[in-house]
């Protein structure tokens, strides 16, 4: 595509008609809780867009993000790499490699400097000069600050990006921390999730492309789109939490009859994330929907919080030879206590 | 670490760590402290200082005819409150879950639905409670910054868990957090104030009972 053509007039070229355009448009407003209005805002907005170029840094991660948004189905990532976005960048989908990709990178930086959207997903080890985690002989804090110098917009997928997610976990040997901590000058959006649901990335991309601006966050800086509600407020089965029906494990009656799945640890309650509404693999099921609980995967820390199968409402870590130290320790002053009291009674009464 | 994890973690642990240590603190020093023997002979006819003891349990589970009207408000009220905290703590589902962490001890769970409602009964008695208190004169003069602490402390767990599972003000999380928080404030007090009363009433009640009926006192 020339890069002076708008996406509107691409499309049209392609034989994409306005309405199936329009269609499109509605589905992402949708998808973000929008006004009805903004369809038309977005199909306005989109088909005036040029183009984005989008470098897509990976860092301490296991490419499930990637993964995650190799299957949106709406917008997939066909649509967004063929028609609305240049991803310039991206180890597992560019074909090609060593010093021409890096060769890319530095070409889309100098192109569209000022203009273009850094995706990351993992986390950047900063733990000794960030020697954990290298690409082309740069650290992944260096390709980090260096990329994000001159972007427009960074945008964070996955938990490990966005929180620190398991890299960050205890004891975090290679002192991990989520973009956020080191991009502190641009807009930075966190789509975590372990993977992201895809049309959340997609969404986020569309909205971003379709108005040129940051969607609506959250205090940990997710779209409330995606992250407004919980997944408990949200999930099918919460008609049994009400009612006190619980599985009380992964095999039992309760479990078949797909009541509450709260007491085996699910994290429903606590997460925000839209995957009782968006689900996975174009809507067909989420992990509750298959019998597992939720694992809180789009939370901070989640990795750290006492345990996927451990119910909200118990403690975290084990507190036994503390209370044990607390109980030795009580009945020896007690003792002690009541030994001087003795001991003054005993003297009081020698000398009266 | 958010609220809610710094909630359910640390300061979990150091809460039950106080309320372990104070309360074998005070059980120790009352059991090994030294005691006036009673010199004076036990009047003929009494029972053993056990059996009396228990009998002044049983017996103050209600009040005598003489005090019946003037303290029925506070019986009844007081059994109110303090069976409705009891179906809360080891009747609500997410309750039994925590015990059952800390001891492995488990048994079934009351519908939540039930459990708020007896939440709201029980707040209401505790508020009735107060109020009798500011508004008797005796309560009122007798009364000190123990007892207006305690009651704050025992209602706040009540107030906050009702607000949580209602979903009002605030995320869940946050309010889950605050909810646990009072209930650690409830526990690190309990053993300093007159919440002890949850290990000490039978004991001091036994202990008065075998008193009294030595002296030969009819009860």
């Amino acid at each position: 595509m020339a890069d002076h053509q708008t996406l509107g007039e691409v499309l049209s070229s392609r034989g994409i008609s306005r309405r199936v355009f329009l269609k499109y448009a509605s589905y992402t407003a949708s998808l973000m809780a929008l006004p009805p209005a903004a369809s038309t805002a977005i199909a306005q907005g989109l088909a005036k867009a040029r183009r984005q170029s989008v470098i897509w840094l990976s860092f301490q991660e296991c490419t499930g993000c990637t993964e995650s948004i190799t299957r949106a189905h709406s917008p997939s990532l066909e649509d967004l790499i063929f028609d609305f976005i240049s991803l310039d960048y991206h180890h597992t989908l560019q074909s090609v490699s060593g010093h021409a990709a890096e060769q890319a990178r530095k070409a889309a930086m100098e192109e569209n400097a000022g203009n273009y959207i850094v995706v990351v997903d993992g986390s950047v080890p900063v733990k000794d000069n960030g020697i954990y985690s290298t690409i082309a002989g740069m650290t992944n804090l260096q390709m980090l600050e260096e990329t994000t110098s001159n972007a427009l917009a960074v945008i964070s997928v996955g938990s490990c990006a966005a929180f620190g997610g398991i890299p960050y976990a205890n004891p975090n040997p290679t002192g991990a921390v989520p973009i956020s901590e080191i991009v502190t000058d641009k807009p930075v959006i966190n789509i975590p999730g372990c993977p992201p649901i895809p049309e959340a990335m997609t969404g986020t991309i569309s909205y971003f492309l379709s108005f040129g601006a940051v969607p609506e966050l959250d205090h940990l800086g997710r779209p409330t789109a995606f992250f407004g509600e919980t997944i408990h407020d949200r999930c099918y089965r919460r008609p049994f939490y009400e009612r006190g029906m619980f599985a009380k494990s992964f095999d039992d009656q309760g479990a078949r009859k797909g009541w509450c799945l709260y007491e085996v640890g699910c994290k429903g309650p606590v997460t925000y994330n839209a995957c009782a509404t968006l689900k996975w693999n174009a809507g067909v099921s989420f992990p509750i929907q298959s019998g597992h609980g939720c694992l809180g995967c789009s939370e901070p820390e989640f990795w750290d919080r006492g345990g996927f199968y451990k119910p909200i409402s118990t403690g975290i870590g084990d507190a036994t030879r503390l209370i044990g130290g607390a109980a030795v320790a009580g009945a020896a002053v007690g003792a002690t206590s009541a030994a001087m009291m003795r001991h003054r009674k005993k003297k009081a009464m020698q000398e009266g | 670490m958010g609220l809610l994890d710094f909630a359910r973690g640390p300061a979990l642990q150091i809460a039950l760590a106080v309320l372990v240590f104070g309360v074998i603190w005070r059980l120790v020093l009352l059991l090994l402290l030294p005691r006036l023997k009673d010199l004076t002979p036990a009047r003929r006819g009494t029972r053993s200082a056990f059996m009396a003891g228990m009998r002044e349990i049983v017996h103050r589970l209600w009040p005598d005819k003489t005090y019946a009207r003037r303290t029925m408000f506070s019986l009844i009220n007081g059994y109110i409150f303090h069976i409705g905290l009891a179906l809360i703590v080891f009747g609500y589902a997410p309750h039994i879950l925590f015990i059952e962490d800390l001891i492995g001890l488990s048994w079934p769970a009351l519908p939540s639905n039930v459990i708020n409602a007896i939440g709201v009964i029980t707040v209401g008695s505790l508020f009735a409670a107060l109020g009798r208190r500011i508004i008797n004169p005796v309560q009122r003069i007798i009364s000190t910054f123990d007892d207006y602490f305690s009651w704050l402390v025992t209602i706040l767990p009540v107030l906050t868990g009702l607000i949580a599972v209602s979903h009002l003000g605030a995320r869940y999380e946050t309010l889950l957090a605050i909810h646990i928080l009072c209930v650690e404030a409830f526990l690190i007090w309990l053993p300093f104030g007159k919440l002890m009363h949850a290990f000490l009433v039978f004991v001091t009640r036994g202990q008065t009972g075998a008193h009294l009926s030595h002296r030969g006192v009819q009860t």
